[in-house]
């Protein structure tokens, strides 16, 4: 058996993800084109980014946008690793297998589905539609993103040490701050960033749960290439796309160091016995 | 989690802790996930009025329960006829689940080379190439799709592309054509099936495949009698992942579709926010489900089934 990779799987390699960057990486470069066409290319200018920090409708729909995603997957992450924690823990129970129904069914859930049904309830109850509705739908969507990331967390995770905890007096709730949370950690932070970027992207759960008042970043993105495309919304696309990649780069680069750093404090616990 | 760890715990002796962990997310889910779908079931039953809300009955709480019976009374099934008869409608459906299956299909070609490849590399490489799967899908999907205007549009890159090159004479119409939204498709669901397949095949025990070497089977044989039975799980996890959401989809078919695409997410989003008949919508709403409803219990089982085995 020959070892490593041969040339078929190098050039599926190259060849797959080519095909996942290379639109991004030219929506990017023409984002920084002179000419108002977006195919023709003019010469390198970033007037089009000067440009974005007139358009106060843009700027306000990126507050909003930003500070839903905030709160959305704030709570979406409290309410999912909850129940990542009742799917890993808390063993059978009456209506356990509706609940974790309930849990994967939005993962695959057209979003035209959620959003209608959400909208029909709130106005069931005569809630008035903006800022909130679309934290409540956001939310209750991400959570279940976070509960499937936190769980994966908890199955690979030594209960020992949560056994040692409690055989020593600690209360469970205290079990779950002081020893859980700090091993699930990893799993959280990127439960919450999920929760983060979907909340962000989403155009469909918030155009039906929105009222007037509330114009998220994706409804004004998308309003504007009906029209046609244009280098302004390039410019607003590659600050998006940076601003992703600069934070997922980022933790993953921190989660891979504490792995390594909690790796070798093993070791060296390990050494000392 | 082993069944023996789990007993102790399976065994009812729960602090009031222990059920309020349940009871937070339970009645989050049951109020903002499952009710809304009775409301949904109970509007595709009303009709469509000048109103606010623009439906008709309306239940009024303060009528008791002579609201109540009023209210079952007015209900008709004129929504799901109307859908039968107005061929837009299974039109819709039919195309949309059409469209999905060939998306899938395509998603897999493109995927399992992708996933294989990955898993075949050097295990120093390996967080890194998983990483830069993953990226995309962090990134707005909204963006991905926009992105690809640019490039299937007439004038676009591609054709400039295929132009110079002297592959072609005339521009070709990709862009508003079913090709675009299988491009679409493909792209924005990528990840999706190349991440649980990936789980998969890497932890696919090499020497069963060099056992099989050393009995002289050669490699195409060893891939289709060893590799795909282990990829299984993984292959089913991912088509699921993406055909389930495709059948649904809005974005993809509204930006990259022409008028010749029909589906149903497309359909349900005209009905409801051009045509303001939310009865209607809230049908087609309730058949979509009752289509996707097989695919979706069999995804949870799975599910299910790959978390118990710790995957």
């Amino acid at each position: 058996m020959r070892q490593g990779p041969s040339w078929f799987n190098v050039t599926s390699l190259v060849l797959g993800f080519a095909f996942l960057y290379l639109p991004i990486v030219l929506l990017v470069v023409y984002s920084f084109n002179e000419s108002r066409l977006v195919t023709v290319w003019g010469g390198f200018s970033t007037r089009w980014y000067a440009g974005l920090l007139d358009n106060q409708q843009l700027l306000d729909a990126a507050w909003v946008t930003a500070r839903v995603a905030f709160f959305s997957a704030t709570i979406a992450t409290v309410f999912g690793t909850l129940a990542a924690m009742v799917l890993a823990r808390s063993g059978r129970f009456l209506g356990r297998t509706l609940f974790s129904g309930m849990v994967y069914a939005p993962l695959v859930m057209p979003e035209v589905i959620l959003g209608l049904s959400l909208l029909l309830l709130f106005v069931a109850v005569d809630q008035a539609r903006g800022f909130w509705t679309i934290i409540i739908a956001h939310t209750t969507f991400a959570m279940c993103y976070v509960a499937v990331v936190v769980q994966s967390r908890l199955a690979g995770f030594d209960r020992s040490l949560e056994e040692a905890a409690q055989d020593l007096g600690c209360p469970p709730f205290r079990t779950f701050f002081a020893v859980t949370l700090p091993i699930i950690l990893p799993g959280v932070v990127a439960g919450w960033m999920l929760a983060f970027t979907l909340s962000l992207d989403d155009l469909v759960i918030a155009s039906f749960t929105t009222g007037p008042e509330a114009t998220t970043l994706p409804m004004k993105i998308y309003s504007q290439v009906r029209l046609g495309v244009t280098p302004e919304i390039n410019a607003v696309c590659t600050i998006l796309v940076g601003l992703v990649t600069v934070v997922v780069v980022f933790a993953s680069i921190i989660t891979r160091r504490q792995e390594a750093a909690r790796a070798r404090d093993m070791r060296q616990a390990e050494a000392q016995l | 989690m082993s069944e023996t760890a789990a007993a102790p715990q399976a065994k009812p002796r729960r602090s009031v802790g222990g059920w309020l962990l349940i009871a937070i997310p339970y009645a989050w889910l049951l109020v903002f996930f499952l009710a809304p779908f009775f409301i949904v079931f109970k509007i595709s039953l009303s009709e469509i009025a000048v109103a606010i809300p623009p439906y008709i009955p309306n239940f009024d709480p303060a009528a008791g329960w002579e609201g109540f019976t009023e209210m079952l009374g007015a209900f008709s099934f004129d929504n799901y006829v109307w859908l039968t008869e107005d061929d837009l409608y299974w039109k819709s459906y039919l195309s949309s689940v059409s469209i999905a299956a060939i998306s899938t299909l395509i998603t897999l070609i493109v995927g399992f080379p992708l996933a294989y490849g990955m898993a075949r590399a050097p295990k120093e490489w390996r967080a890194t190439l998983l990483m830069l799967v993953i990226l995309p899908f962090w990134t707005s999907f909204l963006i991905r799709v926009y992105a690809w205007i640019g490039i299937l549009k007439n004038e676009g890159l591609l054709n400039q592309l295929l132009l110079s090159l002297g592959l072609i004479d005339q521009p070709l119409t990709i862009l508003n054509t079913n090709i675009a939204v299988y491009i679409g498709i493909v792209y924005s669901y990528l990840p999706f099936l190349v991440l649980p397949l990936y789980a998969n095949l890497e932890k696919l025990d090499t020497s069963l495949l060099e056992a099989a070497a050393d009995l002289g089977c050669p490699p195409w044989r060893s891939f289709w009698s060893i590799t795909v039975p282990l990829a299984l799980p993984g292959v089913l996890a991912g088509c699921f992942l993406v055909f389930i959401p495709a059948v649904g989809e809005f974005v993809i078919p509204d930006l990259l579709g022409g008028s010749e695409t029909l589906m149903i997410g497309k359909t349900l989003w005209t009905e409801f926010f051009n045509n303001r008949d939310w009865p209607v919508s809230s049908a087609v709403a309730v058949i979509l489900l009752l289509i996707l409803v097989v695919p979706i219990v069999l995804f949870q089982n799975q599910q299910q089934k790959a978390a118990e085995r710790g995957l």
